[in-house]
């Protein structure tokens, strides 16, 4: 049995029928890290809140660990981890306090299920009598990862764990997640992050409330048809509406110092070099680059 | 039960952190009750008055330091003419003008009759009416005392006349302290109890706090208790601290039964609780919830009984105040510690602040989700 089944959830905001989620379905394996990856305003939290029981949904169904989430939410409320991507613990208590809290509210104690936050608690230990107000945004972001996993979830709801933190606790965070996995844990993990998306089992690309597509994330790469060229010149945006203007080009768009795009079969590399010269740029650059997620993602938006 | 436990060892660990509020729940009550009371006297005294003396006889010059001496009055003005006079009321250096017309002297004593004019400052209206009734009485037993001494020595009054003398029952001193410290009071305790529970839910609301908690097994009713029991405690203790503040400096000590008085104090303060939990169940942010506080705890407070009697509001008025929790509080306020009334005397206001608190409190939770 799956972890987390998503049979065609909907829900609408406001009066002018919003729809923040749009028929969406995707189903989570036990024990698998999967991961919501799509820009702010997707619907990414929308699907969290209704997946931890905070928000009905206006249309279809889901079940987590084969629970309802309508009418079991009892049972999910008991089962399921969720840390919000805003931080959601009291200020004014301090880490030990918080943490006591949150492990006596589930009927457990810290001792019980040390083993799983054991990694992570050690590194805040030695600030343990500071109140959670005073922490820095990694310190956080480790407490309540902590606060979410005392209680030994099933299932780990993590909305934008990684938002507004620095690069170094960003990776570091994403080793946490897979030390977890190793526990038997199904970690469901949103990001708008696009790099982060490999560190994934399977990834589910999102945008506007709809599903682009649900792969792991080597095959949603390897599935990109079209060879892509990073593309460089003297001046950015004369290249980027040259790009625009040819006639075999599929697709272009900045990305970084670069340029990404792909071109239709005729066109080779040095008629593309031509073109551009021909336009007034120089110091053209250009090479073949392997697509990443990113790209992916640019594309489908495209296409859809 | 061990979730109440640990929720209310979490509440407390707040509150007790929070040094502003513990600060406000300590000090507000005892300065509002130190300073408010003294201040806020209905008594009203130094009124300015403008005396207008066309006479300038003894009589008037003995009218007018009967006047003076009474303690109630200011002589800011002893002018010539009304016209005169009238430009210190204008510049509101006089709330009175008192006229005495020529020949005052000689028509008392020959025609037995004078007539002389008031003239008031109507602006405040107490003062006005107070001022005006202060100076008709000095007026009246100045003419008493002329009687005296113009009538020959043994005889008796001709004219018959009634003299009411009247006592003051519970506060035989008409002491204002008496009677507005107990109202205060109640005020008091309503602001901390409504205030404090509806703010510190909010707040949850407004940190986020509360989403990490609905994720959790906590059943609602335990989680409401939670915050119910320390705001109930903490308005018990903002209590004891009045009616000790009460006693040592007001020298106020209820006549009636202590526990009847606590027993009112424990349901009144699940009401307001209720109150204030019910309008947490609406507001987003702590500035909504801080606003509409407000708006309901004027019209409590002012339509309370504490400044002005309730049975001489329109009826209108009387029918809200019916549905004001405050006013039943303020009255057994009174009558405990003023008239020493007992558990069967204050048994309606009990019983009608006890459907408050349920009605109340039922709402609430009725409307507390914990899903949208």
């Amino acid at each position: 049995m799956d972890a987390v089944v998503v049979q065609d959830l909907i829900k609408i905001y406001g009066k002018d029928d919003v729809r923040a989620v749009d028929n969406v379905s995707f189903s989570v394996k036990p024990g698998e890290l999967f991961g919501l990856i799509g820009p702010d305003g997707a619907g990414k939290t929308s699907i969290f809140r209704m997946l931890t029981t905070l928000l009905l949904p206006d249309g279809g169904s889901a079940t987590v660990d084969g629970y309802d989430i309508v009418k079991d939410y009892k049972y999910i409320r008991n089962t399921v981890g969720y840390m919000p991507g805003r931080f959601s613990l009291y200020q004014d208590l301090t880490i030990e306090e918080n943490l006591t809290f949150f492990a006596t509210v589930f009927g457990t104690s810290i001792e019980e299920n040390y083993h799983l936050i054991k990694d992570i608690y050690v590194q805040i230990e030695r600030f343990k009598d500071r109140r959670a107000g005073k922490l820095s945004g990694g310190m956080k972001q480790k407490l309540a990862l902590c606060c979410a996993l005392i209680h030994k979830p099933t299932v780990l709801f993590l909305d934008e764990p990684t938002t507004g933190v620095d690069p170094v606790s960003r990776k570091e965070f994403w080793e946490m997640l897979k030390r977890l996995k190793q526990e038997g844990i199904t970690i469901v993990v949103s990001t708008p992050y696009m790099d982060e998306a490999t560190m994934c089992d399977r990834i589910a690309l999102i945008q506007s409330g709809k599903i682009l597509s649900i792969e792991r994330p080597e095959v949603i790469v390897n599935a990109y048809a079209d060879q892509l060229y990073a593309v460089k010149a003297d001046h950015m945006y004369s290249l980027l509406k040259a790009l625009n203007r040819f006639d075999h080009t599929i697709n272009s768009y900045a990305y970084g110092e670069y340029a990404h795009a792909s071109f239709r079969g005729p066109a080779t590399e040095h008629e593309v070099v031509e073109f551009l010269t021909s336009q007034g740029l120089a110091n053209i650059e250009m090479h073949r680059i392997a697509p990443t997620i990113e790209d992916c993602f640019i594309k489908l938006l495209k296409n859809s | 039960m061990r979730t109440i436990r640990f929720l209310l060892q979490k509440e407390f660990r707040q509150i007790f952190r929070n040094k502003i509020i513990l600060a406000m729940i300590i000090v507000m009550p005892a300065i509002q009750l130190m300073i408010l009371p003294l201040a806020a006297d209905y008594e009203v005294k130094n009124i300015n008055i403008a005396i207008v003396d066309n006479d300038r006889s003894t009589y008037s010059q003995r009218l007018i330091s009967t006047i003076t001496a009474s303690g109630y009055f200011r002589l800011t003005g002893y002018n010539g003419s009304f016209k005169e006079a009238f430009q210190l009321m204008e510049q509101d250096d006089a709330d009175l003008i008192l006229e005495v017309p020529s020949g005052f002297e000689k028509n008392l004593i020959r025609e037995d009759e004078q007539k002389m004019f008031i003239a008031v400052n109507a602006i405040n209206g107490v003062k006005a009416n107070l001022g005006g009734s202060y100076l008709s009485s000095i007026v009246k037993n100045f003419n008493k005392d002329i009687r005296l001494d113009l009538m020959p020595a043994k005889g008796v009054l001709q004219t018959p006349t009634i003299e009411i003398v009247s006592t003051n029952w519970f506060n035989n001193l008409l002491n204002y302290r008496v009677f507005m410290v107990p109202g205060i009071l109640a005020i008091l305790i309503t602001m901390i109890g409504g205030f404090l529970s509806c703010l510190n839910i909010v707040k949850e609301k407004e940190v986020g706090t509360i989403e990490q908690i609905n994720v959790t097994p906590i059943k609602k009713y335990n989680f409401i208790l939670g915050k119910l029991i320390p705001f109930w405690v903490l308005g018990n203790v903002v209590f004891t601290i009045g009616l000790l503040i009460s006693w040592l400096i007001y020298g106020i000590i209820p006549i009636g039964n202590i526990g009847v008085l606590y027993a009112f104090i424990a349901v009144y303060l699940l009401s307001v609780l209720g109150f204030g939990l019910l309008i947490s169940t609406f507001c987003e942010t702590q500035q909504q919830a801080m606003f509409i506080m407000f708006f309901f705890m004027m019209v409590f407070i002012l339509l309370g009984g504490l400044f002005t009697s309730i049975d001489s509001m329109p009826m209108w008025a009387q029918a809200i105040s019916k549905l004001n929790p405050v006013s039943y509080l303020i009255s057994v306020m009174r009558m405990v510690i003023l008239k020493g009334s007992s558990m069967k005397d204050i048994l309606p206001h009990l019983g009608i602040t006890f459907v408050f608190a349920l009605v109340l409190n039922v709402l609430a939770v009725i409307n507390y989700k914990k899903t949208s």
